[in-house]
């Protein structure tokens, strides 16, 4: 057999599926295909807790490749890996010199072995005793540490070859993307909703979006920095339609007709409602928001319950508990942050009032709406609502 | 119609130039330094190029020297004056409205142990020539003051400098950002002006994008100057050593060319004047427009405050293929320092807008955009406050 060199990924959570783990498996396997099919042609095999992507001849960036398989939902690491002949003087020649410049980096290192192989002939202790002693002689700089080592050095025998890696790195964790249904997330632009919809992508959600443009009080470029967002949170969850609603009418009728203080609650009732709407046509079965308790006037606990009237749909707000340094440090991770920061407009900050309700009263609220030709003004926005596709960036 | 009015962000290309760019990338694609004759064709492009800036600044080819555009003209100007000129003194004079490009290498310079003094302007929009006089010191060893603000079109005393210089015994060096200026302001010649290094570009005069010049008094020999400045970039022997790298010879031709085409900067001038005028007639039958210009300023800019904010009128007009700036950069927190150093209230700052004009600017545009601008003013709701 040919060296070859492969990324592994571990399976996370699936692992303690029961009888439906096959699908999840399948699910991984077809996201990652997606994935890294921008790389070139892979082959994939499954077993015991971990994914083998193989390269094809046409495969130029392996290292760009294990980026990508890092933002795969369902795999909790992962690492590139030498796949080589189950023979242990193949191993013992080839483990120095693949891991040559990490053995040099670090001071400690231990090596871990696996044998799910038991007819290999060497035990996994003895693997390592083997395979320590070699290398310790190869570099004499460094030293064993079996509890905190620098580097894992590790050989793994599995049925059909012998996979040596270095340490592994952490993966996206989760649940593979559209293993656990489809919603919609309300997104404008700002920080919190891309952390929204990542955090439900995670646990398996397919997203759709929904985002209310507001022309001529919000830009092109605004619309712009939304496809951009999502093309980053893509990356994780695969492509994304995006449900782009004409809100001007809507928001200028609340404007021109409603008491001020409501502005913010009003307009939210209706974005929910109309995203409720498009998110029945495209059978997402909850809705999604970048919410977090007492962030802004419309996201007071009374504010809140005004929102959720409004809609019959689950309603999910992953960032509820969240503190904004919290939701910015994850921003930062997805490399939404320093888009999300754009100054356009968007159509929260369009009319904002200046004392917005934070106590809401339902009725009064009720009765703010009945000034208006809702059922018309959301017809009219749902039929005049453009839908495109947007593809990981 | 298009009717584009954003002309000091950049023209469109007049027909001239874009010949002259797609000749030199079909035909005289040679390298300007290579020996056979393919390649002085290329040179005879860069010489024909280099007397057309030379006539229009009044000054000699040799004075002139190519670069990428406006921002690296002011950035071998400022940084390389002041790596040339640090054993003289360290004071650097600006004034606070100039462009990004040189209040940026004027603040790098400042966390290199340079002062830095930025000259405020008064509500007008101009640096008072009693202030540059007051801030020239011996110590001083740069003034850089543009010859127009690309925001409000305010003309600044720069032909003041070189007194204030003289009087202070300082070994200044005179730079004098003119983007906005060339071609357009009368009068723009940098001798007469006692102006030592003059920054102009080439797209804010129907050119290309890439191609620019900075004007060095005596011209520039490695070692051997009248003015100290020292190149930035390293490399050939092209452009004097101040700007090695082979030309971009097709952008120089379009620039060239594009200075060939334009019209006489007197003749313009009367025809922007009437355009100006035009605009602020209509203007004044709209309610709640105030001016921000000073009545002196630059003909081809026209900055206004409408009362709506900024960024939904720009959408609103762009939707009718109306393009004009905001004053303002952008929204949200980023409001203009040239509006706020003359000291505009917020309100006016957040609904700023630029109009510039070029030549070829109609009246009929400016009635597109006043009735654009009406109709703006009724339609776009703003928060009730």
């Amino acid at each position: 057999m040919d060296m070859k060199e492969v990324i592994l990924l571990k399976n996370g959570e699936i692992a303690l599926k029961g009888l439906n783990r096959r699908s999840f498996e399948d699910k991984m396997i077809k996201n990652l295909r997606y994935r890294l099919s921008r790389f070139g042609s892979w082959q994939f095999s499954a077993a015991q807790s971990t994914v083998t992507a193989i390269p094809g001849d046409d495969v130029a960036d392996l290292d760009a490749a294990a980026d990508a398989c890092g933002k795969v939902f369902g795999f909790v690491g992962y690492s590139k890996a030498l796949m080589t002949d189950k023979d242990m003087d193949v191993i013992r020649a080839v483990t120095g010199d693949y891991l040559e410049d990490a053995l040099r980096a670090a001071k400690t290192f231990k090596v871990c072995a696996r044998r799910a192989d038991k007819k290999f002939p060497f035990t996994s202790p003895e693997i390592c005793m083997e395979m320590g002693g070699v290398l310790l002689s190869r570099f004499p700089h460094l030293s064993v540490d079996v509890h905190n080592p620098d580097l894992t050095v590790n050989i793994e025998v599995r049925d059909r070859a012998a996979f040596i890696h270095g340490n592994q790195l952490k993966g996206a964790g989760g649940l593979p993307t559209g293993s656990a249904g489809k919603a919609a997330v309300l997104i404008s632009g700002g920080i919190d909703s891309p952390v929204a919809a990542w955090m439900m992508a995670k646990r398996g959600l397919e997203i759709e979006a929904v985002h209310f443009a507001s022309p001529p009080y919000t830009s092109e470029r605004a619309e712009k920095k939304v496809h951009d967002l999502l093309g980053r949170v893509a990356q994780y969850s695969g492509r994304i339609r995006l449900h782009v609603v004409p809100f001007t009418e809507l928001q200028e009728a609340i404007r021109d007709n409603c008491p001020e203080e409501l502005f913010t609650i009003l307009m939210r009732r209706y974005m929910m409602r109309i995203a409720q709407t498009i998110a029945e046509q495209n059978d997402c079965g909850a809705l999604i928001t970048g919410e977090s308790v007492g962030q802004v006037a419309s996201q007071t606990l009374y504010a809140l319950a005004c929102t959720d009237e409004a809609v019959s749909m689950p309603v999910f707000r992953p960032l509820i508990g969240m503190d904004k340094n919290e939701v910015i440090e994850i921003s930062r991770r997805i490399d939404t942050f320093e888009l999300s920061i754009l100054p356009y407009e968007d159509c929260c900050t369009v009319f904002t009032p200046k004392h917005p309700r934070t106590h809401p009263k339902l009725y009064y609220v009720q009765q703010a709406e009945n000034l208006l030709e809702s059922e018309r003004l959301c017809s009219e926005a749902i039929a005049g609502t453009r839908t495109l596709t947007i593809r990981a960036h | 119609m298009e009717c584009y009015l954003d002309n000091s962000a950049t023209t469109p290309v007049c027909a001239e130039a874009a010949e002259a760019v797609s000749d030199a990338l079909l035909h005289n694609w040679g390298n300007p330094s290579s020996l056979y004759r393919k390649g002085m064709q290329a040179e005879d492009i860069l010489i024909s190029a280099r007397e057309a800036i030379a006539d229009r600044l009044y000054c000699r080819p040799e004075e002139v020297f190519f670069t990428s555009g406006g921002t690296e003209s002011n950035n071998i100007a400022i940084l390389g004056t002041a790596s040339a000129m640090r054993r003289y003194g360290s004071r650097i004079v600006i004034s606070s409205v100039e462009h990004s490009s040189v209040e940026e290498s004027a603040r790098t310079l400042e966390t290199q142990g340079f002062e830095v003094v930025r000259l405020p302007v008064g509500p007008d929009g101009i640096v008072p020539a009693e202030a540059i006089a007051r801030a020239v010191n011996r110590n001083t060893i740069l003034v850089s003051v543009m010859a127009v603000n690309n925001e409000v079109g305010a003309i600044q005393p720069v032909q003041q400098i070189r007194r204030a210089v003289r009087a202070a015994g300082a070994p200044a060096v005179i730079h004098c950002d003119a983007v906005q200026a060339f071609g357009k302001l009368p009068g723009l010649r940098p001798g007469a002006m006692g102006v030592d290094l003059m920054s102009v570009s080439a797209h804010k005069v129907h050119g290309p994008k890439g191609a620019g010049a900075l004007y060095v008094r005596g011209g520039y020999k490695k070692g051997g100057s009248s003015v100290r400045v020292s190149p930035r970039t390293f490399g050939g022997l092209q452009e004097g050593t101040l700007r090695p790298g082979t030309e971009p010879v097709p952008a120089i031709a379009g620039f060239g060319a594009a200075v060939r085409a334009l019209p006489d900067t007197d003749e313009a001038f009367v025809h922007v004047s009437q355009l100006r005028d035009h605009l602020l007639e209509g203007l004044a039958a709209i309610d709640g427009i105030t001016v921000n210009s000073p009545p002196d300023a630059l003909p081809y800019i026209v900055n206004i405050s409408t009362g709506v904010n900024s960024e939904p009128m720009m959408n609103f007009l762009s939707r009718r293929e109306i393009y004009v700036s905001s004053g303002s950069a952008c929204a949200k927190g980023h409001k203009s320092r040239v509006l706020r150093s003359m000291g505009l209230p917020d309100a006016a700052i957040a609904s700023a807008l630029r109009v510039s004009f070029s030549h070829e600017t109609t009246h009929a545009m400016i009635d597109m955009f006043l009735d654009a601008l009406a109709d703006g003013k009724r339609s776009i709701r703003t928060a009730r406050r």
